[in-house]
């Protein structure tokens, strides 16, 4: 598109392009630079616990994660309520995006407002409502894994459902008509067509429920009793000064990420060939 | 929040897209069927909880945990907390609009470098933009603790050149919270922008250069036009999180930086002031809604221009 307009000399084109450019990689820099000091401070051997500067160099907190106290408990306890969230979010959710799309009822208007609103409110206000309301019916002194839990599924539903309802949007459902033309009754064309069809979309939004699950502080800080979840810990360490070992679960969990996302991308050019 | 766009970005890119299917008139049960479990779940726990909120704003402020509380309809701790916090609530605005502002002016070149620059390294950027949101938001937020600490490269850096004096800081000062927030949200900014700029017909701006529109031009008059949906989503992706966080302002703050949901945090959980607090988070959901609707207008109206 170059070759066409003289309006602009091809020196001045060639410097706007390239600024566009060495803007976006300094804001990559700037979105990374945290990222390189986790990885750094990973490795860090601190001289005090209230330092948050490069001492020296150890292998220690790799080899021996454990060995801050109350840390493995607390990604423990995060995994299995990031798991049972993204079970029980995912499930529901899903059922929700079929039943926008698929089919037709009554009330679409107030069902999409109340899962939309949740995406819009600040976690705060969901965190202190979810509060108010279980101290309201006594439950305030009873708080815990089961109440993280029942938060979590709430505020990840919306993000399942938005997900799978742009997957199967997009999804042609003429390919079912075909299957029961082919004779296969409702629930085979679900099973054989539909659904690994549906499946990527799925799969996504149960990643994004789990990283939202495992990742929440505000909404669990409000609601967790006396369960420590791994942001709770590393919160509640942020007083009193933050163990390195913190750094190896963020570095950890990067890199589970970077593998996912980059085999989600070589999954995605396979499909494409 | 974030999640929405990647999700559709995920969601939506791993295969053809095809028209919109009109949904089909199927036997009308199984529709609610399907509905129940999650609407009734949203149900319970987020409409009801915010009537409780709503409710508990208007209990007798008299009350304590203990003895219970007796719905009096005083509205006058609305009032009682307007005044007490209006320099926290004007904070939290203020600087959720500061990262907003940054995270639009960061984000939108990394967004269009991305969509209509990066060429076979297009996957790979976007990649690089959503990962950092898998990795602890805790963990990266304190990691500006390093960044940014008295004696870090860039206090050195800024003093060596005179913009902060020798003993100028940047930790524990709003420039370093406002930094944290624009950080954490930037990538709610640039996702959307992304997803509406990828889709633009590039045939339209090639039309605008054979009727003689510089780059400029046919940026001002198709691109960013064209763009606005995502920039609109984006800005209201990054202000509404950012003016409820109080994690940047805790850990990269001081008490003279805290933002109105370290006292909705503080009330709700220290003092176990309850009326105090849901009046807090009440007149916080308030205003959000408030500026997002003035917002959507005005970005509605712009967009006819």
């Amino acid at each position: 598109m170059s070759a066409r307009t003289p309006a602009l000399p091809r020196a001045g084109r060639w410097v706007a392009d390239h600024v566009v450019m060495t803007v976006a990689l300094l804001v990559l820099v700037y979105m990374f630079l945290p990222i390189f000091f986790v990885v750094l401070m990973s490795f860090n051997d601190p001289v005090s616990r209230l330092t948050y500067e490069f001492d020296a160099f150890t292998w220690d907190n790799w080899t021996n994660p454990c060995q801050s106290p109350g840390m493995c408990s607390s990604v423990v306890t995060s995994l299995q309520i990031g798991f049972l969230a993204t079970l029980g979010a995912t499930l529901l959710g899903t059922l929700v995006a079929f039943a926008l799309v698929r089919h037709r009822f009554r009330g679409r208007a107030g069902t999409s407002l109340l899962i939309f609103l949740p995406m819009a409110t600040p976690e705060v206000v969901m965190g202190s409502s979810l509060l108010a309301l279980f101290s309201s019916v006594g439950l305030a002194g009873r708080l815990g894994f089961w109440s993280i839990l029942v938060a979590h599924i709430m505020f990840c539903l919306s993000f399942v459902v938005v997900t799978v309802k742009a997957r199967l949007t997009g999804l042609d459902s003429t390919l079912e008509q075909a299957a029961m033309d082919l004779y296969a009754n409702e629930w085979q064309a679900f099973w054989r067509v539909t659904f690994p069809l549906v499946f990527p979309g799925i799969l996504a939004a149960a990643l994004l429920s789990f990283s939202l699950s495992f990742d929440d502080f505000i909404v669990t800080n409000f609601n967790h009793g006396n369960t420590i979840t791994f942001p709770m810990f590393v919160w509640g360490s942020a007083q009193r000064g933050i163990p390195p070992q913190v750094n190896v679960v963020g570095t950890v969990m990067f890199l589970i990420a970077l593998v996912l996302v980059a085999g989600g991308g070589l999954v995605q050019r396979r499909r494409a060939r | 929040m974030s999640a929405v766009q990647t999700g559709a970005v995920v969601g939506g890119s791993l295969g053809p897209h095809t028209d919109r299917v009109e949904p089909r008139p199927k036997g009308s049960r199984t529709g609610y069927l399907l509905l129940l479990p999650g609407m009734l779940w949203l149900l319970l726990f987020f409409a009801v909880p915010t009537i409780q909120l709503l409710a508990t704003s208007l209990y007798d402020p008299n009350g304590s945990l203990e003895s219970g509380y007796a719905m009096t309809w005083h509205f006058g701790t609305y009032l009682d907390v307007l005044s007490a916090y209006r320099a926290p609530f004007l904070r939290s605005l203020g600087y959720a609009v500061s990262a907003t502002v940054l995270a639009l002016v960061f984000g939108y070149p990394l967004a269009y470098a991305i969509a209509f620059k990066a060429g076979r390294w297009r996957n790979l950027m976007l990649v690089l933009v959503i990962a950092p949101f898998f990795t602890s938001f805790l963990v990266r937020t304190l990691a500006w603790k390093s960044i940014l600490a008295d004696n870090g490269f860039i206090v050195s850096g800024l003093q060596a050149v005179h913009v902060l004096g020798p003993d100028g800081r940047l930790l524990a000062t709003s420039v370093a919270v406002v930094t944290g927030l624009t950080y954490n949200f930037l990538p709610f900014m640039v996702l959307p922008i992304y997803a509406s700029l990828e889709k633009i017909d590039l045939r339209l701006v090639e039309a605008g250069k054979d009727l003689y529109a510089n780059g400029v031009t046919s940026f001002r008059k198709i691109t960013l036009p064209l763009s606005m949906p995502g920039v609109v989503a984006g800005t209201l992706l990054t202000f509404i999180p950012a003016a409820g966080d109080y994690i940047n302002a805790q850990l990269l703050g001081t008490p003279q930086q805290y933002m109105i949901g370290n006292v909705i945090d503080n009330t709700f959980l220290v003092q176990l002031d309850y009326p105090v607090a849901a009046a807090c988070s009440v007149i916080l959901m308030a205003a959000i809604v408030l500026m997002v609707l003035v917002y959507v207008r005005r970005a509605g109206t712009e967009d006819l221009l």
